[in-house]
């Protein structure tokens, strides 16, 4: 038993529950909080980004690529602010974070003082849950509960705001345990068996998952499921690298910028297997309209999932990866030849479209990804932004291994890149790859001060298209090519010269001919590193399902749009 | 098919709860029809009353939802026939001789009770089902409402069903 201040309490807390790194920003109500990190800078480190929102998206990119909670610390008012979009965004992915900020003291709140905010009320609807700790008795034990809420269930981000009085003040403190999670609610037998019986009785089945097959770590249960019932696997944006591309049964994602035979096969399924995904209206398209052959079976972790968006035929709230090792048993093995034919199809009619609509002999986003993926290995972290470049690597990035995507799905995060790639290379300590395109990149790019003073092995491509493509693809489509504000040709930017004063290699491809020679000379560096890959303006990612639209709707080539 | 719901949720008593239940149907798009928050047996915790209109979905959806917040306890739909609802109104009414009868007996009636009385102004005091109550309204309101307000819905099991679930005789 020591006698702390509320500072180290904090720190301390940090330190037992096994928080090894945390990302941050100093300012007036967490100069203690600060003092006590630079007592025990032995144990914990800092990684001090350029802004606030830099730091989130870095704890964000740290639990992603990791499994572990991710912790960022700020100052109240505007510091705190600064979180919001980094909170929201792993609370729409649900990703284990605690966010830790300062607040003006007990005394000074709730007279407007000098850089107070009430983030607790800011953060209520994109929290899991947030506290505001009033006096120092409750605070280690809180940070130890905001552990337990951020990991158990299905995760999301917990704040815990601490007034500077409860920083400064002194309390007896004990070393505690790493706190567990709450037992997950395990599926009953009656529906694992009801389940079986609608597999049994399936023709045509199509393994579908999302991101909490990646946070259950449930690579080998999906493949184990689809060999033994001979069905297809396909996935969300947020499901990508639990299965690796290469397996023959897998589709790739289904939806809005899905696979043709992901998205297709889906659409002719008579029974949907779906786990841990949550029918988000990227994934569905038109809901009305969505799977209308198929009855669904949805295992999740989450029970308000279960016919939010979509009816299901059964709804299984429970722990997935148990409920899928018992559903193993339950099962026997099915063969579907027919279904598997239709499958081997659609898969050939995809390559027809993609081989169309990807030429050989220019730069495309295509022969980028590829490229880069020779110089990666199955475990290196991708890393995206949000915009046509996050559709590309989803759709062609051959990832192999769970939690090597990062990305921002729910939220669609522009300016999430650089700081989640920050958090994912501290997180597995390996080379990292961000892909980003020229207008996210443009919103958070202070963060290379980050890279480039902590030395972070990562190699930033830019899709350089200069337009903010997303948008102005759509603005093609469905807007008359009235090309409102997308158009970032006036800009000046010179990204070469920008690495270069962030203290970085900078590199530039202008055409398919420079495309291998500088990856291999920027993949060879030991620091970090920019390229500037100038890609076409009109490059469109395909196929679409045009939103609210059904799988009739899906364009898959420019042709039919023109 | 709409319905009228009345879900009681047991909630840890701490500042800022309220707003975190009301968040949540304001942030998911679900109308409240009426709410109480009260004191219970226990006094760590409090009893929020909500009555809603909506579908059978809508109403799973809202329990799914309240009982992820973390200072939510218990969650109940208070179904009809196994509770009792209450509700309580203040209805202030003119007060003049022409209509003073009326009013008079429909108090009596309705089995409420006048609890205040000026010279130009009475006061009507009615509890029971929202039903009732909107009867009552319903009767009096041609006779000129001049300020009226209401409680909400209240409800309990009747028997021995206790919303926490750690309660037993």
């Amino acid at each position: 038993m020591m006698i702390l201040t509320g500072a180290e309490i904090v720190v301390e807390t940090l330190i037992e529950q096994g928080c090894q790194v945390v990302f941050g920003y100093p300012g007036g109500q967490v100069i203690n909080l600060y003092d006590a990190l630079y007592m025990r800078s032995d144990r914990i480190q800092h990684i001090l980004t350029a802004h606030e929102q830099g730091a989130a998206h870095a704890a964000d990119g740290y639990a992603r690529a990791s499994g572990q909670v991710g912790v960022v610390i700020a100052t109240s008012g505007p510091g705190a602010t600064n979180l919001v979009t980094g909170i929201a965004t792993a609370y729409l992915d649900s990703v284990p974070m605690v966010a830790i900020t300062g607040n003006v003291p007990n005394s000074l709140i709730g007279r407007d003082s000098f850089q107070e905010v009430d983030i607790t009320g800011v953060t209520l609807p994109i929290t899991k849950h947030n506290f505001l700790v009033k006096s120092i008795d409750k605070l280690a034990d809180t940070i130890r509960e905001a552990f337990v809420i951020a990991k158990s269930g299905r995760p999301g981000p917990v704040l815990v705001d601490i007034p500077k009085d409860v920083q400064t003040a002194t309390y007896p403190y004990q070393v505690g345990p790493v706190v567990q999670k709450k037992p997950q609610k395990k599926a009953q037998g009656d529906q694992l068996s009801r389940a079986a019986q609608m597999i049994a009785e399936a023709k045509r089945p199509y393994i579908y998952f999302g991101g909490g097959a990646v946070s259950a770590e449930i690579s080998e249960e999906i493949i184990q499921l689809a060999e033994k019932i001979d069905a297809p696997i396909g996935c969300t944006m947020m499901g990508l690298s639990v299965v690796p591309v290469d397996h023959p049964r897998y589709l790739g994602m289904e939806g809005m910028h899905g696979h043709f035979a992901s998205s297709v096969s889906q659409d002719e399924a008579d029974l949907i297997i779906t786990i841990g995904a949550r029918f988000s209206d990227r994934a569905t398209g038109n809901v009305a309209k969505y799977a209308r052959k198929a009855r669904i079976i949805h295992i999740d972790a989450d029970s308000a999932e279960l016919n939010k968006n979509v009816n299901v035929a059964l709804g299984i709230e429970c722990d997935v990866k148990d409920a899928l090792e018992r559903l193993l048993s339950l099962i026997d093995a099915k063969q579907h030849p027919e279904w598997m034919a239709r499958i081997a199809e659609l898969k050939a009619e995809e390559k027809v479209h993609f081989e169309r609509e990807t030429p050989k002999d220019r730069l495309t986003p295509y022969a980028l990804i590829q490229e880069t993926a020779k110089h990666t290995l199955p475990d290196t972290p991708i890393v995206t932004d949000v915009g046509q470049h996050q559709m590309w690597t989803a759709q062609y990035y051959p990832f192999q291994k769970g939690r090597t995507f990062i990305s921002s799905g729910g939220l669609g995060t522009m300016g999430f890149g650089v700081g989640a790639a920050i958090g994912a290379a501290k997180a597995t300590g390996k080379k990292t790859v961000l892909f980003t395109g020229d207008g996210s990149f443009g919103m958070n790019l202070n963060e290379l001060a980050t890279v480039s003073t902590e030395n972070i092995p990562l190699v930033i491509i830019i899709m350089n298209n200069h337009v903010l493509g997303m948008v102005r693809q759509w603005q093609t489509l469905f807007f008359q090519k009235h090309y409102s504000n997308t158009d970032l040709h006036e800009r000046k930017t010179d990204f070469v010269k920008l690495a270069e004063a962030f203290g970085m290699k900078g590199y530039r491809i202008q055409e398919l001919s420079e495309l291998a020679p500088v990856l291999e000379k920027a993949f060879a560096e030991n620091s970090p590193v920019l390229v500037d890959c100038l890609i076409d303006q009109d490059e469109f990612v395909l196929p679409m399902l045009p939103p609210g639209g059904c799988i009739e709707d899906i364009i898959t080539e420019r042709e039919e749009i023109s | 098919m709409m319905e009228r719901f009345v879900i009681a949720i047991l909630v840890e008593n701490q500042p800022g709860i309220l707003t975190r239940v009301a968040s949540m149907f304001n942030r998911r798009g679900f109308n409240i029809d009426t709410l109480t928050v009260s004191e219970t047996e226990n006094h760590d915790y409090s009893r929020i009353t909500i009555s809603l209109t909506g579908d059978d979905g809508t109403c799973q959806q809202i329990i799914k939802q309240l009982r992820k917040l973390y200072n939510v306890k218990e969650v109940k739909v208070m179904d009809k026939p196994q509770s009792v609802y209450r509700e309580l109104a203040l209805i202030k009414l003119q007060n003049k001789p022409e209509t003073r009868q009326e009013i008079l007996s429909a108090v009596d009636i309705f089995r409420s009770k006048i609890v205040d009385f000026s010279p130009s102004t009475l006061c009507v005091e009615i509890t029971g089902e929202t039903s009732k109550i909107e009867a009552f309204i319903a009767l009096v309101e041609p006779l000129g409402i001049l300020e009226m307000c209401r409680t909400g819905v209240v409800a309990i099991e009747r028997g021995c069903h206790y919303l926490n679930s750690e309660t037993s005789l």
